[in-house]
């Protein structure tokens, strides 16, 4: 019998989405454009994150956003009551966004006239992890009625994100949220990872969200124009 | 669960690849990092259904798995994480996030039946 032969390929099976990413993150800083992409599990308050964040933003900044979902237009419906641009996107059985997805929303929209676009990823902690989207700043959402551990038991997405959103923080109190533990696991799987505080419902903690958004947009163009 | 479109795009380079190189495939060989996001048993129970109707029908998917690796700032060498749960040194305990190895999703090689042609492998970057 003779033995099997290897011949070397190597090739990234992501690749595809990789390259389409690229072309966007490319896209995006020719338009001069901060893209945030949030990932989170199902319930977490994604949506309700992001419609706060759309109708703060919008006395100072041009936003808009995509929200991708399984089915439905829910979300999309709830998000353009911040009078921003909203599109949904709609997977079909796909359980994550991926870059062609965000490229297609995006064919018909002026990238020029916005300074923040978000995109809102398809509830779920696993599968988005893998899929560049293009954006500047991956944030990572988990509610305090989730569980301090959550980050233990989905280390991938967490180390995948840039910043993380601990919301629904009004009702801390009510499930006996440790704000500590759920510090030192998020520290545990994503050193240094910065951490924000609020409650999408009250505003507690937007200001400071919104402060680092602000910052995070300077600092970009700044670089872009250097 | 995205393994399925994953296997689906395994299959698709596989299959491009030996076509290209005139070999007919018996195993795909895969390089599967800790970090890639990936499942090897669903991969694996994946892949079979998106064999079907191929010509990769009725192959083989090795998966190598490739431990977290990152590099200690302290140490200033490479270390194998104790645990993807904790991103620190297992010798010196400082936290890192510079992560050298385990994000890899990558179809490392086919393995070909005799008597078919073999290509030298193509130069990486």
């Amino acid at each position: 019998m003779s033995e099997p032969r290897l011949v070397e390929v190597r090739r990234n099976v992501l690749k595809q989405n990789d390259v389409l990413a690229r072309g966007l993150r490319e896209q995006f800083r020719a338009a001069g454009v901060f893209v945030v992409s949030l990932v989170s599990s199902p319930g977490s308050g994604k949506t309700a994150f992001l419609e706060k964040t759309l109708t703060l933003l919008q006395p100072r900044y041009r936003v808009a956003a995509l929200v991708g979902d399984l089915a439905t237009e829910n979300d999309a419906v709830r998000l353009a009551r911040s009078k921003a641009p909203v599109k949904q996107i709609t997977t079909g059985t796909v359980c994550h966004l991926e870059a062609a997805m965000v490229q297609n929303a995006l064919a018909d929209w002026d990238l020029h006239q916005l300074d923040f676009l978000f995109i809102e990823n398809v509830g779920n902690l696993v599968c988005p992890s893998s899929y560049d989207l293009g954006e500047n700043l991956r944030l990572v959402l988990m509610s305090v009625t989730e569980g301090e551990d959550k980050p233990l038991k989905y280390p991938t997405i967490f180390n995948s994100a840039d910043v993380a959103v601990i919301t629904k923080n009004e009702l801390a109190a009510a499930v006996e949220f440790d704000w500590e533990a759920a510090r030192t696991s998020i520290q545990s799987v994503r050193p240094g990872m910065q951490i924000f505080r609020l409650s999408a419902k009250t505003g507690e903690g937007m200001d400071e969200f919104l402060t680092f958004l602000s910052r995070q947009l300077a600092e970009h163009r700044a670089v872009l124009q250097s | 669960m995205h393994e399925l479109s994953i296997a689906m795009g395994i299959v698709d380079a596989a299959v491009e690849e030996s076509q290209r190189r005139g070999v007919r495939v018996s195993a795909v060989h895969l390089r599967l990092g800790a970090l890639s996001g990936v499942v090897k048993d669903a991969l694996l129970f994946s892949y079979e259904v998106a064999c079907h109707g191929t010509p990769l029908e009725g192959t083989r998917l090795v998966i190598e798995e490739l431990p977290v690796i990152v590099f200690c700032a302290q140490c200033r060498k490479m270390q194998e994480l104790a645990s993807m749960q904790l991103f620190q040194c297992p010798e010196c305990g400082t936290p890192t996030m510079d992560v050298r190895q385990g994000k890899e999703l990558e179809v490392f090689a086919l393995e070909v039946e005799d008597g078919d042609l073999v290509v030298k492998p193509e130069v990486q970057k």
